[in-house]
């Protein structure tokens, strides 16, 4: 196996991209994981899939590139980030040993500025100069923004015109790396409509431009190339706990949004069968209101943007606009691999309602003075119910996926700060 | 031949390409797409396509988009799509639906293949479904007796071309340009060309959609091609229109110039 040094030692290989088989759960020729995945685009954007996919399998076979992914990860977001225990909240998890993956201590404060940079180097690769991207909380903007600053890449964001006012700092950032920022207002003017804006930029641009997609979802190959990009957080977690405890979690928890953080975490665990897998999806006013993005616990199976998966739909197969408190989760689909995850059982997803999620957003922060984002919130909130199903006895990995900063307009106003 | 085919073979023993209409069932409302696919109609269009009305319609322009959230807001649903099919196939014309694919999965193919064609509908054109996804609606397809349509564009390989070609039956469907539907200027300088290339590898014939709306465009795309699609620019003159009356006078006063266009 081919390994990557740099002067700091050794972090990524080849293996940790999940390449060349090494995992056995790649997707096949098609994109399908199972019976999910795929491609269901405009034949125009066929060649531009083709040819990323026909980039990356290079990209990932070759050193050069690993380095130079390794090295910006290394030296530019801050990776490793650190695994933090938070005892005092793990009192009200029933004593659970509760362990916290840190990606909110990465540059920009979310995990996304992973997959960004591998991306962004794919892009230079394909020589474009150009980056299109959606973002819903922003923090995908903000990452791709970043990277596009640092690269040197003309930059547009799409973003729903309801997430560009609940994420109004977010927007500014973007604008301040050099973006530019279009607001979407056709449909529900979330993340959903500013993937469907991304995807007519793109057709109309696909010569110059990348489409730097944000999550799992999405056409072949999207889903295992942001996986891949987003890896490296459970390929680190898996060894630190090794390193803390002694031993591989009970269970490890993530939010599920479209999913990138938690595959992003889950993938290196999914050999290690007796390590749970849960997913937390955002449940809104619950369930009983529709008000919710409770698509892999509710939904059904059917195609949005692009891949099979399943969907907040209606019987006739139009898309149900979903609610949440956290524009990261406000998503009526999911990426494919987490479809095929529940399908297969070796995962389970649950929802978590806003009031739950910010209960636990309020928790952290006073019991441990760490101020989460509201997408990782539903992942501790997730924590507090496992850990008081389990006990004190019970280790629980939790993905701190991003940092609370732009919630805080939600948060002055959900209570009364 | 199919019905489909029969209307092209008869555009070309007449020396002209056919003319193809697009429409959302339920727009302007739900009795009134009948009434303008009709007046499309008998202004000369050859072929209508009634849209069924898509929550995501990721390949559209501001047109379309417009015009699908309002037949959407109206309430339209699958079975007011097959009842304009059926209200405007009574006129003679060869009437296909023009869908993304998630609304027929939902629906179940063989079922929507059933009901489009008890229904008077021709076949189908499916924008998002690719030939490595296409074989359970091609098959739902064949055995209700409806053609399939695919689109070619000009990011095609030649292999790609074959591939798609080889899935269609009725016609193959050339996007003239990369980008979302919607009127331009001129007609890209990459259709002619896509349309040479596409005829490489099928016998069926081939019609140029995206960006024609104009008698002197048709006219133009008539000199390569077997049929020209036009869409949002019926929609824009329904769209500009004070009221329902003026409106249907519109399509039929563009109906004309298009007709006149691919007769030229």
């Amino acid at each position: 196996m081919r390994q990557v040094t740099s002067t700091e030692g050794t972090l990524l290989t080849a293996a940790d991209l999940a390449g060349n088989g090494v995992h056995g759960d790649d997707p096949d020729v098609h994109g399908k994981f199972g019976i999910f995945g795929g491609r269901y685009v405009p034949e125009a954007l066929i060649p531009a899939l083709d040819e990323v996919a026909a980039e990356y399998e290079r990209a990932r076979n070759d050193v050069a590139f690993l380095r130079e992914f390794d090295h910006l990860l290394r030296t530019y977001a801050g990776r490793p980030t650190t695994l933090t225990e938070v005892p005092r909240f793990g009192e009200q998890a029933g004593g659970a040993r509760i362990i916290l993956k840190r990606e909110d201590l990465t540059h920009t404060g979310a995990h996304k500025i992973n997959n960004v940079l591998g991306q962004a180097l794919l892009t230079k690769r394909l020589g474009k100069d150009r980056v299109i991207a959606e973002t819903g909380a922003g923090q995908h903007g903000v990452a791709t923004a970043t990277a596009a600053a640092l690269m040197g890449l003309e930059c547009v964001i799409y973003m729903g015109a309801v997430d560009c006012e609940r994420q109004a700092l977010n927007v500014a950032r973007m604008k301040l790396l050099g973006a530019t920022v279009v607001p979407v207002h056709n449909g529900s003017k979330t993340l959903k409509d500013a993937i469907n804006e991304a995807f007519r930029d793109w057709v109309t641009n696909v010569d110059t431009t990348h489409y730097l997609f944000g999550t799992i979802a999405g056409p072949h190959p999207f889903p295992e190339i942001v996986r891949d990009f987003a890896r490296i957080i459970g390929v680190e977690a898996r060894r630190q706990m090794l390193e803390l405890t002694g031993a591989l979690p009970d269970a490890v928890c993530a939010a599920v949004g479209g999913g990138s953080n938690a595959i992003g975490i889950f993938h290196a665990f999914i050999e290690d069968k007796d390590v749970a897998l849960h997913g937390y999806e955002a449940g809104g006013r619950g369930l009983e209101t529709g008000e919710h993005a409770l698509t892999l616990t509710a939904g059904s199976v059917g195609v949005l943007h692009g891949s099979r998966t399943y969907v907040l739909q209606d019987e006739e197969g139009q898309t149900i606009e979903s609610h949440s408190i956290s524009a990261g989760l406000d998503y009526p689909g999911v990426g494919p691999e987490h479809a095929w995850l529940k399908d297969s059982g070796r995962a389970t997803y649950h929802g978590v309602t806003d009031a739950e999620a910010m209960e636990a957003f309020a928790l952290l922060a006073r019991t441990e003075g760490i101020i989460p984002a509201i997408e990782s919130s539903h992942a501790l909130a997730g924590a507090l119910k496992l850990g008081r199903e389990l006990g004190p006895e019970a280790t629980i990995l939790v993905n701190l996926s991003g940092r609370g900063d732009k919630d805080m307009g939600t948060a002055m106003k959900y209570f009364n700060l | 031949m199919t019905t489909l085919q029969t209307v092209f073979a008869k555009a070309k023993a007449d020396g002209r390409a056919a003319l193809v209409g697009y429409l959302p069932a339920g727009f302007p409302t739900k009795d009134g797409a009948i009434a303008a696919a009709t007046a499309m109609v008998e202004a000369g269009c050859d072929v209508i396509e009634i849209g069924l009305p898509y929550s995501d319609p990721l390949m559209d322009g501001p047109t379309i988009q417009d015009a699908v959230h309002r037949a959407l807001t109206n309430g339209t649903r699958i079975a007011d799509v097959l009842r304009t099919v059926e209200g405007v196939a009574k006129t003679g014309a060869a009437t296909l639906v023009m869908t993304y694919w998630n609304p027929i999965d939902r629906y179940g193919a063989e079922r929507f293949a059933r009901d489009l064609a008890a229904a008077g509908g021709v076949g189908t054109i499916t924008p998002d479904l690719t030939p490595e996804e296409s074989g359970l609606w091609r098959q739902a397809s064949a055995e209700a007796g409806i053609d399939t349509v695919f689109l070619v564009a000009p990011s095609s390989t030649d292999e790609r071309i074959k591939a798609v070609a080889d899935c269609c039956t009725g016609f193959v469907y050339a996007a003239s340009l990369m980008g979302v539907t919607g009127a331009r200027e001129s007609v890209s300088s990459a259709a002619r060309g896509l349309v040479e290339r596409t005829r490489v590898h099928t016998d069926l014939p081939v019609c140029v959609g995206l960006g024609v709306g104009t008698g002197k465009q048709a006219a133009e795309v008539a000199g390569y091609a077997d049929g020209v699609i036009v869409g949002s620019a019926f929609i824009r003159r329904i769209l500009d229109a004070p009221d329902e009356a003026s409106g249907l006078a519109a399509v039929r006063e563009l109906g004309a110039e298009l007709a006149a266009g691919v007769r030229a």
